[in-house]
């Protein structure tokens, strides 16, 4: 191990080639994790917000707002549920909004969402015609005191204050009155219209089970928990699992690259090797100094990676790409690196294995 | 005690096609305490497969070897690694320094591998380069080191772990005359003032000058 760590420091050009290959390897796989944490995160953020026990769509929506129509009867079936403390209507909708001082084709996304019990972060429901933005629209050009003209009927809403991490479908949320949210509605998606008391969806607080509320509504709705609703969210789970696919492909693309160039390494030292085995090394100790070598290369190329990477995020503008990057993430983008570093260099433990001390004599 | 003893040593190699090839054939060889013997023989002849089956690189096919009293002849890799490390003594051929350590770490690197003394290996590599007039290139890199020096510096790390045999195949192959000469010169010197035995591959008669006996050796078979 001592003798590996020495050639390292002895000898960094061989190793900077498989370096500099990782960093770049490790950027990638970094930055993807970053990527899909945003998008997540801006995905789902009005989800995550809400302080609540229950998320309630109607039995065929599929989570989704659209789709989902809450009728008062089954809000007053809701409310009856045992445990069933609270109960809120939520609405949405996702329209483009003029931004004073924005060109008329650049419009920010917004989805403005009609509330009535307050999701964490988010005071209580504002005045009619006013709304909570989220600070994603700051990159919009949207300033606290603004009025904003959302859709194609230009309602005007007048932004009084800002709130984090409430997106939803990648689009800033507003949040405003019931009744800001159903003339909005009704202004701009006259077909989605909905009758007074009719709401998309319903936030319940109380000590309940989603299943209860459904089998208390005979089947009529769809509840999740938060965590549930947040997956359920209609395309996330699909980002996931395209992200989670480019990564994996990123990682088995390190595990070769690794497994190549140590057993590249292998291959050149075999005569060394024998040299070594002669002079009474075990196999296992010439192993073990492999290994600490492509963890020690690991560990580079993902530290200047990480740093790499923490610097995009400082350039990037707000705004422009959803990166949102964590220690949490680069920490386990590098120990996914680390483990194709172990699993590409056990290729070469059969070769290490194989070496004939007799090649070091005669 | 002897240091070698080979009894009714043979070695078979079998080839891909199942012919077999007899590299060594019924060997007897005895090596006194603080022998040098000089192995003498044409090309193919066997004194490598000789050299690394006394040295526990290669098992016998058949016969006993004793090293110093121990009986190495059905030892298994494991074993064998473990008396390579602290009994035997290497001098290869082609001269093989690890080529990113520096002459004393060459000697020093036995110790990581096997008994791992730490302070007293370094004193005792400071001592076996002084000995052997390296005394003042400890920190150069084979690279920056000649032949001869290299070749010492390989004498230095075969004599690291205090060996009860020490095995020299060609160790002056790669240099010219003269400096073959200094070469045996030092081995002789190092080997008696230690009292070690030691077996020298040679083609060079002129070598055998330096040891205390010859043994020839034709086709696999040893002569007095
Ligand atoms: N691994 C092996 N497989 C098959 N045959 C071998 C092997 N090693 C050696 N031999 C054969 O055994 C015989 C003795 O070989 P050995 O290497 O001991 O000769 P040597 O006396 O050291 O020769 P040189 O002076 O050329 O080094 C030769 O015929 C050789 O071809
Ligand atoms: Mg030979």
């Amino acid at each position: 191990m001592k003798l590996a760590l020495k050639e390292l420091r002895r000898r960094p050009g061989r190793f900077a080639t498989a370096t500099v290959i990782l960093t770049l390897i490790a950027v990638l796989l970094m930055f993807l994790g970053s990527l899909l944490d945003g998008l997540i995160a801006s995905s789902t953020g009005a989800i995550r917000a809400q302080d609540a026990d229950a998320i309630v769509y109607s039995a065929s929506a599929q989570a989704s707002f659209q789709r989902s129509r809450i009728e008062p009867d089954i809000r007053s079936a809701v409310e009856s549920v045992d445990g069933v403390d609270e109960v809120g209507g939520l609405g949405v909708v996702q329209l483009g909004a003029r931004v004073p001082g924005n060109g008329p084709r650049d419009l920010a996304n917004v989805a403005l969402f009609g509330y009535e019990l307050a999701p964490d972060g988010v005071p209580e429901p504002p005045a009619d015609g006013e709304a909570y933005a989220d600070e994603v629209l700051k990159a919009d050009g949207v300033e606290e005191g603004m009025t904003i003209e959302i859709g194609p009927a230009r309602t005007p809403v007048d932004v009084i204050g800002f709130v984090s991490d409430t997106s939803f479908n990648g689009q800033g949320g507003l949040w405003a009155s019931e009744a800001t949210w159903r003339s909005t509605l009704a202004e701009n998606r006259p077909d989605a219209q909905l009758a007074d008391g009719v709401w998309q969806a319903l936030v319940v607080r109380g000590d309940v089970e989603p299943g209860a509320i459904d089998s208390a509504t005979d089947g009529a709705t769809d509840s999740y928990t938060v965590d549930g609703a947040v997956n359920a969210i209609p395309g996330v789970s699909e980002q996931q699992g395209t992200f989670n696919q480019i990564i994996g492909v990123t990682i088995a693309v390190a595990l070769v690259v690794i497994g190549l160039f140590f057993a590249l390494i292998t291959v050149e030292r075999v005569g060394l090797y024998g040299v070594l085995k002669a002079l009474g090394a075990k196999s296992s100790t010439i192993f073990g100094g492999l290994l600490v070598q492509a963890v020690v290369v690991t560990l580079i190329a993902a530290s200047v990676a990480g740093a790499l990477v923490v610097l995009l995020d400082v350039v990037i503008p707000p705004g422009s790409i959803p990166i949102a990057v964590s220690i949490g993430s680069i920490v386990s983008s590098a120990a996914l690196l680390l483990l194709a570093a172990v699993i590409g260099c056990s290729f070469s433990l059969r070769r290490v294995l194989k070496v004939d001390p007799a090649s070091a004599i005669g | 005690m002897n240091a070698l003893e080979l009894t009714d040593v043979r070695k078979v190699y079998t080839m891909g096609d199942g012919s077999d090839v007899v590299a060594l054939d019924r060997s007897n060889l005895t090596v006194a305490e603080d022998e040098i013997i000089a192995l003498v023989g044409p090309s193919g002849s066997g004194k490598t497969t000789l050299c690394s089956m006394a040295g526990g690189i290669l098992s016998p096919t058949e016969g006993r070897i004793v090293v110093a009293g121990e009986d190495i002849s059905d030892y298994g890799d494991k074993e064998l690694t473990k008396f390579r490390q602290e009994s035997i003594g290497f001098v290869f051929q082609s001269v093989n320094l690890v080529p990113f350590l520096n002459a004393k770490e060459n000697l020093t690197v036995v110790d990581e591998l096997g008994a791992r003394t730490g302070k007293e290996a370094q004193r005792r590599a400071d001592d076996l380069l002084g000995e052997l007039g390296l005394g003042d290139r400890k920190q150069n890199m084979p690279s920056q080191l000649s032949g001869g020096q290299r070749q010492r510096v390989a004498i230095g790390r075969a004599l690291m772990n205090d060996p009860k045999l020490v095995l020299f195949d060609e160790p002056t192959s790669s240099l010219d005359t003269e400096l073959g000469e200094q070469v045996m010169e030092l081995i002789r010197t190092e080997m008696k003032r230690r009292g070690t035995a030691a077996i020298v591959v040679t083609h060079d008669e002129r070598i055998t000058e330096f040891c205390d006996r010859s043994v020839h050796i034709v086709d696999g078979r040893l002569e007095s």
